[in-house]
C-alpha cells in the first residue's frame, strides 16, 4: 500500500532541462522508472535524457496521461509553475525549489483549497516510496521497504531517520518532506491520518523544527485520531529567538515556536520525544516490539 | 533583511504614510544644524542600531536646544548600546536621528505580518501602545484586534470597521485611521514585508496620526527584486561571520559557545548544535553548507569556522544525499593543508559514497578524529574542546 505514491504514479519534471532538474529527474528514474516527460516553455516537441519535452503542464498531462509533476523551477517562477500544475489538475505536486517569496505562495494556498491538487513543498526533498517511486532529491539507496512511516520538515534529518529505520531492520512505506516554509501545501496532520489509514505503516517517524505551530496542531490530532505508535524529534531546541534557522520558516518569535513547547505538547499527546536525534528509530523499535 | 528606522522612515514618507520630520546625523555638527532646520523647540535625539528596546538603554533622548542636541548626539555617537535585543556585546551606535518633537495625544499600536496557517496578512491594532504588545495580549487581550486579509480579495472598508468599532474609536480617528491602514497595507504588498510593526503609533494635537517608530524586517527570498530595499542593508549592524558566509553563499549564524559546526541541511544544523549540548557542550555556530555545496564552499565555511578565536574543536556533521562524501572530504582536506588546523577536528560522514570519503581523510595524514554516528561524534567534540 503505503501512501501518495506508488508504482502506478506517473510522473513529470517542470524544469527538466535545467541542471537540478535534468538531474533529479535522471537518479530518480534510474531508482523506479516513473518518468514520463517534462515540462520547458520554448522546448516542446524535443526529446531530454530520454523523455518528451512539452511547452505546457497541460500539454504534458494530456499527451501521457501524468497525474504528478516534480517541480525544480528556479524561485521567481516556481508559485507560477504550481499554479499552471493545478490548473492542469495534476494531483500531485511536489515542489522542491527552495526560495520562494512568502506573498507568492499565498495565492498558491487559497488556488489549492478550491482545487483536486495536493502539494508537497516547497522547500522540500520531495516523497518516496521505496522500490516504488522517488519524486525528489533524497538518495534512493538508503531506503528499504518497510513499516515505518516517515513524514518531516528536514531534508537531512529526514535521511537519518530513514538510514536509522533501515539499519534496524524496519524499513519505510513513504517518506515525506513537507518543507520548511511557512507557508506550504501538505502539513503534518493530512500525513499523519494517511500514516494511520495505511495498513501497511505499523509505526510513524514525525520530525518537526521551531516555528509555527504546525506540531502543537499535530499533537493535538495525534491524542485524538493517531492509534499508531508514533517517535518525534523537534529540532532547535538550542536555537536563539529571533533568528531564522536556514529554513524560511524555522524562526521563534515572540517567544513562540520553541522546541520545548513542541515537545512537550507531542509528548503530553503519547509521542515517544526523543532529545537526541540519534534515537528516533531506536525508540520507535521499541514500541513496535 | 532588517533596517534603521531612519530608512524605515524614509520609506513612509515616500509612500504617504505620515511620519515626524527628521534629518540623520553623523556628528554633533550635523546633529546641531539638523535641529535648526527642523526649527522646533524639543527635538529627539535616537540612536540608529538594528535592535529594540533603546530608550530605556539611552538611546533616545529629549534635547531643548540646537547646541544641546549636538552634545547628546556627541555623547551618544561612538557609545556602546547595550538593549535587550543586542546581546552583552552590545552595537555601536554609528549614526543618530535626529526628529522634531510630537505632542502627544494617545499612543497606539498597528502592525502586520503574513498569518502562516490562514495565508493571509494579520494587521493587529491596540489602543495601548508604547508598550510591549506581547504583555498587552497578556494582560488585556480585549484591548487587541486583529483581522486577516486575504491578499487575493484584498483590503476592504468592513476589515477598518472591524478595527475602529472593537476600539471604540471616534469618527474623527477612524477616519485617519482607514487612511493609514489602508496606506500600510498597500506598502505591505509592494514591499514583501515579513514584519511590518509601528509602535507607538501616535494621535498627536490636531487628531494627526503619526508613525514615531516604524520596524520593517523583509522576506529575504523577495529581495531580489526589491534592489532599492537591498540597498539599504547595513553590514556594519550585522556579525562580520554572518557576512562573510553569506558571500560565499553558506548559511550560518554565530552563537555563544566553542564548538564550530558545520553541517548540511538546516534542519541537521540544528540538530547537530540540539546534541552538542545534550553532551554538555556549547556550539559556536549553526552553518548549513545546503545541498548543492562545492569543494570551494566547503573550504570557504572551514575558513569561517577557524577564523572565530573562540573556537576550541570542531564538529563535521555530515549525511550526504546530494552532497556527496567525497566532496566533503575534498573541501575539508583543501582547507587544512592551506590554513592548517590548529584545533581538533570531529569528523562524521554518512550517505553517498561515504567509504572514498571516508578513505581519504584516513589518507590525507591530517589529525582528524573519526566518529560512527552522530551521537559518538557529539561525546568525542565535547570531550576534545573540553581538553582543548
Amino acid at each position: 500500500m503505503a501512501i501518495l505514491v506508488n508504482k502506478h504514479t506517473r510522473v513529470i519534471t517542470q524544469g527538466i532541462t535545467g541542471k537540478s532538474g535534468e538531474f533529479h529527474t535522471k537518479l530518480s528514474h534510474e531508482y523506479a522508472p516513473r518518468f514520463v516527460g517534462g515540462v520547458t516553455p520554448g522546448k516542446g516537441g524535443s526529446m531530454h535524457i530520454g523523455l518528451p519535452v512539452f511547452d505546457t503542464v497541460a500539454e504534458a498531462r494530456e499527451k501521457t496521461g501524468a497525474n504528478a509533476s516534480m517541480i525544480f523551477v528556479p524561485p521567481p517562477f516556481a508559485a507560477d509553475a504550481i499554479l499552471e500544475a493545478i490548473a492542469a489538475e495534476i494531483e500531485l505536486i511536489v515542489a522542491i525549489t527552495e526560495g520562494i517569496p512568502v506573498m507568492d505562495m499565498v495565492p498558491v494556498r487559497k488556488a489549492l483549497d478550491r482545487s483536486k491538487s495536493r502539494l508537497i513543498g516547497p522547500n522540500c526533498p520531495g516523497v518516496i516510496t521505496p522500490d516504488e517511486c522517488k519524486i525528489g532529491i533524497m538518495p534512493g539507496y538508503i531506503h528499504k521497504r518497510g513499516k515505518v512511516g516517515i513524514v518531516s520538515k528536514s531534508g537531512t534529518l529526514t535521511y537519518e531517520a530513514v538510514h536509522q529505520t533501515t539499519t534496524l531492520g524496519l524499513g519505510q512505506t513513504t517518506c515525506i518532506g513537507i518543507g520548511g516554509d511557512p507557508i506550504n501545501g501538505t502539513n503534518f496532520i493530512e500525513v499523519l491520518q494517511m500514516f494511520e489509514e495505511d495498513p501497511e505503516t505499523k509505526g510513524i517517524i514525525m520530525i518537526g523544527e521551531i516555528g509555527g505551530d504546525l506540531e502543537i496542531k499535530a499533537a493535538q490530532f495525534i491524542k485524538e485520531n493517531v492509534k499508531k505508535p508514533v517517535a518525534g524529534f523537534i529540532a532547535g531546541q538550542t536555537a536563539p529567538a529571533g533568528k531564522r534557522m536556514g529554513h524560511a520558516g524555522a524562526i521563534i518569535s515572540g517567544g513562540h515556536g520553541t522546541a520545548a513547547e513542541k515537545m512537550e505538547a507531542l509528548r503530553e499527546a503519547g509521542v515517544s520525544v526523543v532529545d537526541s536525534p540519534a534515537d528516533m528509530a531506536a525508540v520507535l523499535a521499541k514500541r513496535l516490539r | 533583511m532588517n533596517i534603521h528606522e531612519y530608512q524605515a522612515k524614509s520609506l513612509f514618507a515616500q509612500n504617504g504614510v505620515p511620519v515626524p520630520e527628521g534629518y540623520l546625523a553623523h556628528n554633533s555638527t550635523e546633529a546641531e544644524f539638523a535641529m535648526r532646520r527642523l526649527g522646533v523647540k524639543v527635538a529627539v535625539v535616537k540612536a540608529q542600531v538594528h535592535a529594540g528596546g533603546r530608550g530605556k538603554a539611552g538611546g533616545v533622548k529629549l534635547v531643548k536646544s540646537p547646541e544641546e542636541c549636538g552634545e547628546v548626539a556627541a555623547k551618544m555617537l561612538g557609545m556602546r548600546l547595550v538593549t535587550p535585543q543586542t546581546g552583552a556585546e552590545g552595537k555601536i551606535v554609528h549614526k543618530v536621528y535626529i526628529e522634531a518633537g510630537s505632542e502627544i495625544d494617545k499612543e497606539y499600536y498597528l502592525s502586520m505580518l503574513v498569518d502562516r496557517e490562514t495565508a493571509s496578512v494579520a494587521i493587529m491594532f491596540s489602543t495601548e501602545g508604547g508598550m510591549d504588545i506581547e504583555e498587552v495580549a497578556a494582560k488585556h487581550p480585549e484591548k487587541i484586534v486583529t483581522v486577516r486579509v486575504d491578499p487575493t480579495v484584498g483590503l476592504k472598508p468592513f476589515h477598518l470597521r472591524t478595527l475602529s468599532y472593537a476600539m471604540r474609536l471616534s469618527p474623527e480617528v477612524s477616519k485617519e485611521l482607514h487612511s493609514f491602514v489602508d496606506k500600510l497595507y498597500k506598502m505591505f504588498i509592494k514591499y514583501d514585508y515579513s514584519l511590518l510593526e509601528i509602535n507607538p503609533l501616535v494621535v498627536a494635537k490636531q487628531g494627526k496620526l503619526l508613525a514615531l517608530d516604524g520596524k520593517m524586517n523583509f522576506d529575504d527570498n523577495a529581495l531580489y527584486r526589491h534592489k532599492d530595499i537591498e540597498a539599504m542593508r547595513d553590514f556594519s549592524e550585522e556579525d562580520p561571520r554572518e557576512v562573510a558566509a553569506s558571500k560565499y553563499g553558506l548559511n550560518y549564524i554565530g552563537l555563544d559557545g566553542n564548538i564550530g559546526c558545520l553541517v548540511n541541511g538546516a534542519g541537521l544544523a540544528m540538530a547537530t548544535m540540539d546534541i552538542i549540548k545534550l553532551n554538555g557542550g556549547s556550539p559556536a555556530n549553526f552553518l548549513d553548507v545546503g545541498g548543492g555545496a562545492t569543494k570551494e564552499m566547503v573550504t570557504n565555511a572551514f575558513k569561517i569556522l577557524l577564523s572565530d578565536s573562540k573556537v576550541k574543536a570542531l564538529f563535521v556533521n555530515i549525511f550526504g544525499g546530494i552532497m556527496r562524501c567525497d566532496v566533503i572530504a575534498d573541501g575539508v582536506i583543501a582547507a587544512a593543508r592551506e590554513i592548517g588546523v590548529k584545533v581538533p577536528v570531529v569528523v562524521r560522514l554518512e550517505g553517498t559514497n561515504v567509504e572514498l570519503g571516508r578513505k581519504m581523510l584516513q589518507e590525507s595524514g591530517l589529525r582528524l578524529l573519526a566518529a560512527t554516528d552522530m551521537n559518538d561524534g557529539a561525546r568525542k567534540v565535547v570531550e576534545a574542546a573540553r581538553n582543548a
